[in-house]
């Protein structure tokens, strides 16, 4: 019998088990050093990161990248960046509503005379999209289509995580170099990083240069980008670098944003904020399922124990 | 045992009008209160119970789902999302009712194992556990369909992998897809089809319950020893109170758990690809179904032959639905005579490994078919120079080794004229990989059945207990010695 309680319990642990699998050849993400306070049993977003990290996609992010599934009154929502108890409507919410007018959109419902004008947006209002279709998206950024933020963290393996060592991942500009070679009698200029200098590689860095990695035009490689390095690493492809390559080059510079709050913009700090951020977008209701979920487990404890003791009473006589 | 007499008396004068009628209380008294159960079932008997809350959960969050879900292929996504983000309490509706199917499965396949482990699908259960078989079916093409309605990447590409399996059956194959789909590929009605039959079969399902209790009620229930009940009043507890407070005290702690993946591992049991919007133009690199499906789907994709005129495609489809169809006519392939494996001590020892076969096959699911099981194992990837020679034929040339080997193939690309056309790429060394590892397991899991049949027919077996009342004495006996954890 033990035996069978075992393997059934592994049978239920190895299942589960099997989900997890990490996207092919990327490097695997890691969180900030620290952590992320929303992790664990009680943990809950950082408020105030989450506000930069608003900053940071307004300034940021939002110039390609669409969060269609949001709407200005989300951030002043109970568990949202700029709640303020005062208005339970965030619709009401002053801040929320001069947060939301900073952004001109194209109304979605037409005027009197059948035209859609151009108005400040409503807390009520999706948040805008800078592109008005992915047609004009693809045009505007080199083919490829900025994905939508609005869950973004859901749909990555590793969540938060993924952005933030995506985001940080990128090899410094100071590591690029321009190789001309001869070809066929042709002279060939490429843009190549020399992997056996990328010390961010850590245990994938090749232990002896030159190991160049050729940079296709209009693309950026990171290593924790799914993809495949091996058509573009002129070294052994045995030991072809992690990671791939994306359309979005780096787009954090110290100092890039200027927080409202004062605190210093590295980009370590923007990349912490902006993925907090994005996670609270993709799951805005994780304040309540905790507080639901610690009620929930507190009242089946109870429910069990007392069950428990029935058990044992209606079961005291007979032998079974 | 429906044989059982009648304990009810109507006591109040509607009662006895109504018991004239529509005896449905006595109904109700005589199912689940009066209900004479065996006294010696141990934890592995509660999943009944357990699944039937898991039904009902389903049902409830569903219907409540079913009123804010849109199915349309622009609308589905975003009112899934709407479901979690402006319905009052809609994250929790969802992540209950898509977290539930996992459970609903986890309690489904304990519930199958048990009842292979103790013999409950011989007679005179065969009916009930055909029953069972037929549930476990319709609840994969539940959850299937349902996979489908969040319109997100794994549940489009998964659909179509399933569908285009129906495609592998010869002469109708394409027709049928044609039809179950509603057009030529998966599009909007695709989707309004499946809500719509997602909706049906869990009501199909429960009528199913209904006879799969109403079967369990005629024989009794069975038990460990697999010993009948001889005695009603020895062998037997009412159910009620009994097993309702002892599968009320699982089902609690059943709900614990659950808890705890609804609360705070709401997406762990999901696939990230899922919350990417389907696109039919971007297929995911890696299409697996939800772990529940795995081991089938491992079976499917072990197959990589053609078997004369039968093509791989087809053959993995046949061994998939024979997976599952072997279930049927287990009560005819066991040829024992005793029930339980308890008393058949080299058949437990093969379902012991026919558990962990399952689980190995669910694992092989997970995995990419050409990756090694055990990577530490494969050897160093060799490097490979094809180029055309100086006749104008493909040729190559392999380098073994370490860095050497690299500098020894550019070393020898740089002797070839630019028109050979050379190209460097690296193969990896032979390795023992998860679809061999598949093929083997599928064929396990066959053998599994094939032996029952013949171990049945030559096992020696230990003797039965004379009843379950004095089983139970027994066990008992030796709490005088070292202490006996209680079931």
């Amino acid at each position: 019998m033990k035996t069978f309680r075992i393997l059934a319990v592994s049978l239920a642990g190895l299942a589960f088990a099997g989900l997890a699998h990490a996207a092919g050849g990327a490097k695997h993400p890691h969180a900030p050093e620290g952590g992320w306070p929303f992790e664990g049993v009680t943990g809950q977003y950082d408020k105030a990161s989450v506000q930069r990290g608003y900053q940071v996609y307004k300034q940021v992010c939002a110039s390609c990248h669409s969060m269609k599934l949001l709407s200005y009154r989300n951030l002043g929502e109970e568990g949202g960046p700029f709640y303020d108890p005062a208005y339970p409507n965030p619709n009401d919410n002053p801040f929320v509503k001069a947060l939301a007018a900073e952004n001109e959109i194209v109304s979605p419902v037409p005027n009197d005379v059948g035209e859609f004008d151009l108005r400040p947006a409503t807390p009520a209002d999706r948040f805008r999209s800078p592109f008005p279709n992915d047609a004009a998206a693809r045009a505007a950024n080199g083919g490829a289509l900025p994905p939508d933020l609005s869950v973004i963290t859901k749909a990555r393996v590793g969540g938060a995580s993924y952005i933030y060592s995506l985001l940080t991942g990128y090899p410094d500009f100071a590591l690029y170099e321009d190789r001309i070679t001869e070809e066929n009698g042709e002279t060939v200029y490429t843009t190549v990083i020399d992997m056996a200098k990328f010390e961010k590689l850590g245990e994938y860095m090749p232990h002896h240069g030159p190991a160049y990695l050729i940079q296709p035009t209009g693309q950026y490689y990171n290593p924790y980008m799914a993809g495949d390095t091996k058509p573009n690493y002129l070294g052994d492809p045995r030991h072809a670098p992690p990671g791939g390559f994306l359309a979005m080059g780096p787009q954090l510079t110290d100092g890039r944003v200027e927080y409202t709050d004062g605190t210093e913009a590295t980009i370590d700090q923007m990349a912490i904020d902006v993925s907090q951020f994005l996670t609270w977008a993709g799951d805005p209701k994780l304040q309540a399922r905790k507080e639901v979920g610690l009620a929930t487990m507190v009242y089946l404890g109870i429910l069990t124990i007392l069950l428990w003791f029935s058990y044992k009473r209606i079961w005291r006589k007979v032998e079974h | 045992m429906s044989g059982h007499e009648s304990t009810y008396t109507p006591n109040s004068a509607f009662e006895r009008w109504l018991d004239k009628r529509l005896p449905i209380i006595r109904f109700a008294n005589d199912t689940a209160i009066s209900f004479p159960t065996p006294k010696n079932l141990n934890y592995w008997y509660v999943f009944g119970g357990i699944l039937a809350v898991c039904l009902a959960i389903q049902i409830i969050t569903g219907v409540i789902l079913a009123m804010h879900y849109e199915a349309s292929v622009d609308g589905a996504f975003a009112s899934v999302e709407r479901i979690m983000r402006d319905v009052p309490f809609g994250w929790l509706l969802r992540y209950i009712h898509a977290n539930g199917a996992s459970m609903f499965f986890l309690a489904v396949y304990i519930h199958m194992f048990r009842g292979l482990y103790y013999g409950s699908y011989k007679a005179p259960r065969e009916v009930l556990w055909i029953l069972g078989c037929i549930i476990y079916l319709l609840m994969m093409a539940t959850a299937f369909l349902g996979y489908m309605l969040p319109w997100g990447q794994m549940s489009y590409h998964g659909a179509n992998v399933i569908t285009g399996l129906f495609g592998a059956i010869p002469l109708v194959g394409e027709s049928l897809q044609t039809w179950i789909l509603g057009g030529p590929s998966i599009g909007n009605q695709t989707l309004q089809r499946f809500f719509s039959l997602h909706y049906l079969l869990p009501f199909m399902i429960a009528a199913v319950v209904i006879l799969h209790i109403w079967a369990l009620h005629v024989p009794g229930n069975n038990n460990p020893t697999g010993v009948e009940v001889q005695d009603v009043e020895k062998d037997t507890v009412p159910f009620h109170p009994y097993y309702t407070v002892k599968d009320g005290f699982a089902i609690a702690v059943f709900l614990i758990m659950f808890a705890v993946f609804v609360f705070y591992a709401p997406t762990v049991l999901g696939h990230a690809d899922n919350y990417v919007e389907a696109n039919p133009l971007v297929t995911p690199s890696h299409i697996v179904p939800e772990w529940y499906m795995l081991p089938f789907y491992a079976i499917l994709r072990a197959i990589t032959f053609d078997l004369g005129p039968i093509d791989a495609k087809l053959l993995g489809v046949i061994f998939m639905f024979a997976a599952i169809a072997i279930l049927f006519v287990v009560p005819w392939l066991d040829t024992s005579k005793v029930k339980s494996m308890r008393y058949r001590p080299v058949a437990r020892q093969f379902f012991l490994g026919f558990v962990v076969v399952c689980v190995l096959l669910g694992w092989c699911g997970a995995a990419n078919p050409d990756d090694p099981v055990i990577p530490a194992l494969q050897g160093e990837a060799s490097l490979v120079v094809s180029y055309t020679d100086a006749a104008g034929a493909a040729a190559s040339s392999t380098y073994r080794g370490g860095d050497e080997a690299f500098t020894a193939a550019e070393a020898f690309i740089a002797t070839l004229p630019v028109t050979a056309n050379a190209s460097l790429e690296a193969v990896p060394a032979p390795a023992f990989a998860f679809r061999h590892l598949s093929l083997i397991l599928t064929f396990m899991y066959f053998g599994y059945f094939v032996l029952l049949f013949f171990l049945g027919l030559s096992e020696k077996t230990k003797p039965l207990p004379e009843s379950i009342h004095k089983s139970v004495l027994k066990a008992h006996k030796p709490k005088t010695g070292t202490a006996v954890p209680a079931e």
